[in-house]
C-alpha cells in the first residue's frame, strides 16, 4: 500500500461490479455524516453507468456494470467528487425525521435487559432512564430490510455483542451493543441483547412507504408498559409519531 | 377461469424466482432472484420469450403440477427425475403440459436448484417490482399444496427443444477478484485458499453457500473486529471458524465478517448449484480478465438461441416417443417434423 499522510477516504473493489468509498476504518460521527453526504451527492450527481448506490456505516457503494463504464473510469469520477469538498465536515442530510417509538423495556418484552444493564454498569431502572434519555440517529440502514442501526450512545453502552446467539428476537425488537441499538423487522437471531420491544413495522412490502426509517432520521424511545404493546400494534406505525427535524 | 398452474404437492424449497428486485440496497433488502440466473436464461430460450418472466424453483426437490389448460413448459437447472402421466420427460427441454395431466418433478439428481418455467411466465402478483420470493425479508413464501398460479399468455407454440446445459452442477474451479477485504489476508493465507480443495456443506439455502476444507481456518489480520460494510452476492466471507461462506442472491445486505474475495457473477451459478460434497476451488484473476470472462459470458448468452435443436427420442423409450406424439399436436414447425421421425 503507497505511503499516504492519510489512507482516508479510500475507494476499493467490492466485487466484479461495485466500488465503495470509506471514510474511515471505524464508525465515527463525521466519518458517518460524510458517507451519508457523500451518497446523496452521487444521486444527485447521476453519475454516468452507476445502477444502484447506498451506504453502510462510514462508506457509499455503488454498482455498476463495467462492460459499461470500466472500474478505472469510475473510479475517476469517485474520486473527482470526492476532491469536491471536504466531506468529513458534512451536514447531516435534509428532510429528517424525529421519531418518538413506544418501547416496553424489560421483562418479557426485553429479557435480557438486566444482564446489558449490568454489563454497562447500571441497575434495570436506570439503564431505562439512560437509553429513553438519549436521542440516537439512524446510522444507516441495512442487513435485514428497514434495519436501523442507530446511535451513538454514551460511553457506558460499549458493551461486546454476545459470543453465542439469542435464539430469537421478535420483530420489532430493540436490542444493544457497542454503543449501538439495532431493531429487527423480521424475527431472528442474533449476537446483540434483546433489551426492549416496540410495535413498529419496519418493513411493509405493501405500503407506499414501504421503509418507516432513513438514515439520518432520529429516534427517542419512550418507555411504556409491557401490556400497552398489543393495542399499539393496531395503531398506524405501532403508535409511534414523527416531527420534522429541521 | 383463468389461465394458472395449480400445485398439487411441492418440496419445501419450491418457490416462484424472477430475477429479483434491484435497488433496495440502500433499505437493508438484498436483489434476490433466482439462485441460478443462467437457468432463467436458459429457460427462455427454451421457450422463445423473455428471461425476466417468472419460473418456479424447485430446491433439490421438484412437486407436482398441473395445467388448467395445454401449457408450454420448459426444465432447466439441476436435472430432476420428470414425467408427465408417468412417461419421462426429457430435462433442459421444452414440452407441452396438456391441461389436467400430472407433471411430476422429483429429487435432483446431481445440482441444487432446479427450474419449471410456463409459457408466458407465472403471473402472481408483484410486490416491490417483483413477484421472486424473499424468505429471509419475509416477501412471499413456499409454494404448498393447493396454490393456484396465475400464467401469463403465451404468444408461441414451439415444443420439443432442447438445449445443452451449460455444465454448471459438480462444483469445479471458481474465478474470484480481489474484494475490498482481500487486503486483510496475508500473503500465505491467499496462496493456501487458492491451494484449497473446500467441499460444499449439505446445510445452507439461498442466503449462502457454507464451505469446508480438511486442515486449518483462514483468517484475516484484522481478526473479527471488521466495520460491517456493503456485502454482494458472490464475496467469500471467512466466519468466526474459519472456514469460507459464499453468499448467494438472498445474503444480508451489510456484514462484518472480513471478505476474502468475490465470485466473477459468470462463476456464480456453479456456487449455487454445487450439491453437498461437491468440491470446489478458487482462483484470483485480475478485474481486467474477470471483464472478458463477463463479456464472453453475454455473448454466448446473445447467441444462445443459435443453439437450440430438436429433442431428438432415444428409441430405447418409445413409450416416452409415443405419449409425446400424443401431446405434439400444439407444437409447430421444425421441432414438430422431427418429433415425428
Amino acid at each position: 500500500m503507497e505511503q499516504r499522510v492519510s489512507p482516508w477516504p479510500r475507494i476499493r473493489t467490492a466485487g466484479f461490479d461495485g466500488l465503495v468509498v470509506s471514510f474511515a476504518d471505524h464508525l465515527t460521527e463525521p466519518a458517518n455524516r460524510a458517507a451519508l453526504a457523500f451518497s446523496d451527492a452521487l444521486k444527485a450527481a447521476g453519475l454516468a453507468g452507476v445502477e444502484e448506490s447506498s451506504t453502510s456505516l462510514v462508506s457509499a457503494y455503488v454498482r455498476f456494470d463495467p462492460l459499461n463504464v470500466g472500474h478505472a473510469e469510475m473510479r475517476v469520477a469517485l474520486e473527482r467528487m470526492l476532491a469536491e469538498r471536504d466531506w468529513m465536515a458534512a451536514d447531516l442530510p435534509t428532510g429528517r425525521q424525529l421519531w418518538h417509538v413506544p418501547t416496553a423495556f424489560g421483562g418479557a418484552a426485553g429479557p435480557q435487559l438486566a444482564e446489558a444493564s449490568a454489563a454497562a454498569g447500571f441497575g434495570e431502572a436506570d439503564a431505562i432512564a439512560s437509553i429513553s434519555g438519549q436521542r440516537v440517529r439512524v446510522q444507516t440502514i441495512g442487513f435485514a430490510p428497514g434495519m436501523p442501526y442507530l446511535g451513538e450512545l454514551s460511553p457506558a453502552w460499549n458493551i461486546p455483542r454476545q459470543t453465542s446467539l439469542t435464539a430469537r428476537v421478535p420483530a420489532g425488537g430493540l436490542c444493544v451493543a457497542i454503543r449501538q441499538l439495532v431493531l429487527f423487522p423480521v424475527a431472528t437471531p442474533t449476537g446483540w441483547r434483546h433489551i426492549g420491544q416496540t410495535a413498529l413495522r419496519l418493513f411493509r412490502p405493501d405500503e407506499e412507504t414501504p421503509f418507516l426509517l432513513r438514515a439520518g432520521d432520529e429516534v427517542q424511545f419512550d418507555p411504556v408498559p409491557a401490556d400497552a404493546l398489543r393495542e399499539l400494534a393496531e395503531e398506524p406505525n405501532g403508535g409511534a409519531a414523527w416531527e420534522p427535524l429541521p | 377461469m383463468s389461465r394458472a398452474l395449480l400445485v398439487r404437492s411441492a418440496g419445501p424449497g419450491v418457490t416462484v424466482q424472477d430475477l429479483g428486485r434491484p435497488g433496495y440496497l440502500a433499505f437493508g433488502l438484498s436483489r434476490g432472484g433466482a439462485a441460478d440466473r443462467l437457468a432463467m436464461a436458459e429457460g427462455a430460450t427454451l421457450l422463445g420469450q423473455s428471461e425476466t418472466l417468472a419460473a418456479i424453483e424447485m430446491g433439490a426437490m421438484g412437486g407436482t403440477f398441473e395445467a388448467t389448460e395445454d401449457m408450454r413448459i420448459a426444465v432447466t437447472g439441476a436435472p430432476m427425475r420428470a414425467h408427465i402421466d408417468g412417461a419421462r420427460l426429457a430435462w433442459q427441454a421444452s414440452h407441452v403440459l396438456p391441461a389436467g395431466a400430472q407433471l411430476t418433478i422429483g429429487a435432483a439428481t446431481e445440482g441444487s436448484y432446479g427450474y419449471l418455467h410456463v409459457g408466458g411466465g407465472i403471473e402472481s402478483p408483484a410486490r416491490l417490482g417483483s413477484r421472486a420470493a424473499h424468505l429471509a425479508a419475509g416477501l412471499g413464501d413456499r409454494l404448498q399444496t393447493g396454490d393456484r398460479l396465475a400464467v401469463g399468455p403465451d404468444p408461441n407454440r414451439d415444443t420439443g427443444l432442447t438445449l445443452d446445459a451449460e455444465p454448471r452442477f459438480d462444483g469445479g474451479l471458481i474465478r474470484i477478484v480481489p474484494s475490498l477485504q482481500t487486503e486483510f489476508f496475508a500473503e500465505d493465507q491467499i496462496a493456501r485458499f487458492e491451494a484449497t480443495e473446500f467441499r460444499r456443506v449439505a446445510r445452507g439455502n439461498r442466503m449462502g453457500v457454507p464451505l469446508r476444507q480438511n486442515g486449518a481456518g483462514f483468517e484475516s489480520r484484522a481478526g473479527l473486529s471488521v466495520l460491517s460494510e456493503v456485502i454482494v452476492p458472490g464475496d467469500i466471507q471467512i466466519t468466526g471458524d474459519g472456514t469460507p461462506f459464499v453468499l448467494l442472491c438472498e445474503c444480508q445486505t451489510t456484514g462484518g465478517y472480513p471478505r476474502i474475495g468475490s465470485v466473477l457473477p459468470a462463476d456464480l451459478p456453479r456456487v449455487a448449484q454445487a450439491a453437498a460434497g461437491a468440491r470446489l476451488r478458487f482462483q484470483f484473476v485480475s478485474m481486467e480478465a474477470a471483464v472478458e470472462v463477463e463479456a464472453q459470458e453475454r455473448a454466448r448468452r446473445r447467441a444462445r438461441a443459435q443453439h437450440l435443436r430438436p429433442l431428438i427420442r432415444d428409441p430405447r423409450t418409445m413409450t416416452d416417443l409415443l405419449s409425446f406424439n400424443l401431446i405434439s399436436g400444439a407444437t409447430a414447425g421444425e421441432a414438430h417434423l422431427e418429433e415425428r421421425v
